[in-house]
């Protein structure tokens, strides 16, 4: 992509989304915004760039912030974060939570659903056990309501099904519709969807035991960045837990974070 | 000790593509075109892990797992499916045979490494 193009690109995503655009992504700017040209109808991603500086129709804005916005997506995603979620934060988050018996997740990109999904299989296995009697709330935002919608649904593509989901799982909470596979209502009501922008006011959302907020902010500017997490601290109750993205880190907050030994982007509140 | 999957698919070209991936994986490879020579393989040698089609002349996929699990030192394999039956019965029947895992054709790297992850094969 021609640099005046891509700088009009980086601009608008700067503005609406926070999202911070180096020149190195260049590649995944044209592979993401490709479909969106296709989808309303131009030749080419210059002919949908020629046209957003002729007239920025703000439709379309919404679409490519989506777009770029959107991290990619699939069950358990990297496999240890989730493993260490089960086994060491769930338990002591359990024991701090005894007496109200009561513990409120928040999957601040949530994308089209496998994360909040990956959790609630798992906290559905521990609901005839351990947590049985518990009010659990999963709450997931995302700032693309067509991808909200979509996650809202439960459906997805054998491709999708394939990444990162244990296959018990599939077979004991998923029925197939043709080529998709859909999620039983069961787990799918186990989360609440809505929409949310990080660079909104949090202050309405509530208290969270544990926030997950994975592979969104390493597109954010470092001061953006910071802010957000300053930000999701306030709503992480203290002793709570914070996933970020395996590459991704809380280091410039040592007073909020605590990072959690030897697992990369996993932090408990201070 | 290195780590060893045998690949089994009677189609040379799935068992190459296949080769590659699990090879960069860290293991070392074997092949057979179908569950006969496959169980041939594991009398030889056990592996760590299998990479199974279920049609195959001679003897299917499923009939070597169920063989395979009879064998002395043949329930310590793992043992995962790669094939283009998709349905949810199909995929009951194989973990009652003792699979691991199971993959639906098309596959690509990032699903076997997804896979083998879920089996405990790598970290």
């Amino acid at each position: 992509m021609r640099t005046p193009d891509f700088d009009i690109y980086k601009d608008l995503l700067r503005e609406r989304s926070g999202l911070f655009l180096t020149p190195d992504k260049s590649a995944l700017l044209e592979a993401r915004l490709s479909p969106v040209a296709r989808k309303w109808g131009f030749e080419s991603l210059e002919a949908m760039t020629a046209a957003l500086k002729e007239n920025p129709d703000p439709h379309l804005i919404i679409r490519i912030v989506e777009a770029m916005a959107t991290p990619d997506s699939s069950f358990f995603r990297d496999g240890r974060p989730f493993d260490y979620f089960r086994e060491t934060i769930l338990p002591r988050l359990m024991d701090s939570r005894k007496k109200e018996r009561a513990l409120n997740i928040w999957c601040a990109a949530a994308a089209s659903g496998q994360e909040p999904y990956s959790l609630a299989l798992i906290l559905k296995e521990l609901e005839e056990g351990p947590l049985a009697g518990w009010e659990i709330r999963i709450l997931a935002t995302d700032i693309s309501t067509e991808t909200l919608q979509q996650a809202g649904q439960g459906v997805y593509s054998q491709f999708e099904m394939q990444r990162g989901l244990p296959i018990r799982f599939l077979l004991n909470h998923f029925t197939q519709e043709g080529e998709k596979w859909r999620l039983h209502d069961d787990i799918r009501r186990m989360v609440e969807y809505r929409y949310f922008n990080l660079l909104d006011s949090m202050t309405d959302m509530g208290k969270f035991d544990a926030v997950f907020c994975r592979n969104v902010l390493t597109l954010f500017e470092d001061t953006r960045k910071k802010d957000v997490l300053e930000r999701l601290a306030l709503q992480i109750e203290p002793g709570g837990f914070l996933a970020l993205g395996t590459s991704e880190n809380a280091d410039t907050l040592p007073g909020l974070f605590t990072p959690c030994p030897g697992q990369p982007g996993l932090y408990i509140r201070s | 000790m290195t780590k060893t999957c045998l690949i089994v698919d009677d189609s040379r070209v799935v068992r190459k593509v296949a080769r590659r991936i699990v090879e960069d994986l860290g293991f070392a490879c074997e092949e057979a075109e179908n569950g006969k020579l496959a169980l041939e393989s594991c009398e030889k040698s056990m592996p760590s892990a299998v990479l199974l089609d279920w049609n195959m002349p001679v003897m299917d996929g499923i009939e070597f797992l169920r063989r395979l699990r009879d064998m002395k030192e043949g329930k310590s394999p793992a043992v995962i499916f790669c094939t283009v039956e998709n349905t949810a019965g199909r995929v009951r029947q194989a973990l009652e045979a003792g699979a691991s895992e199971y993959i639906m054709k098309p596959f690509d790297g990032e699903i076997i490494q997804s896979k083998f992850r879920l089996a405990g094969l790598i970290e």
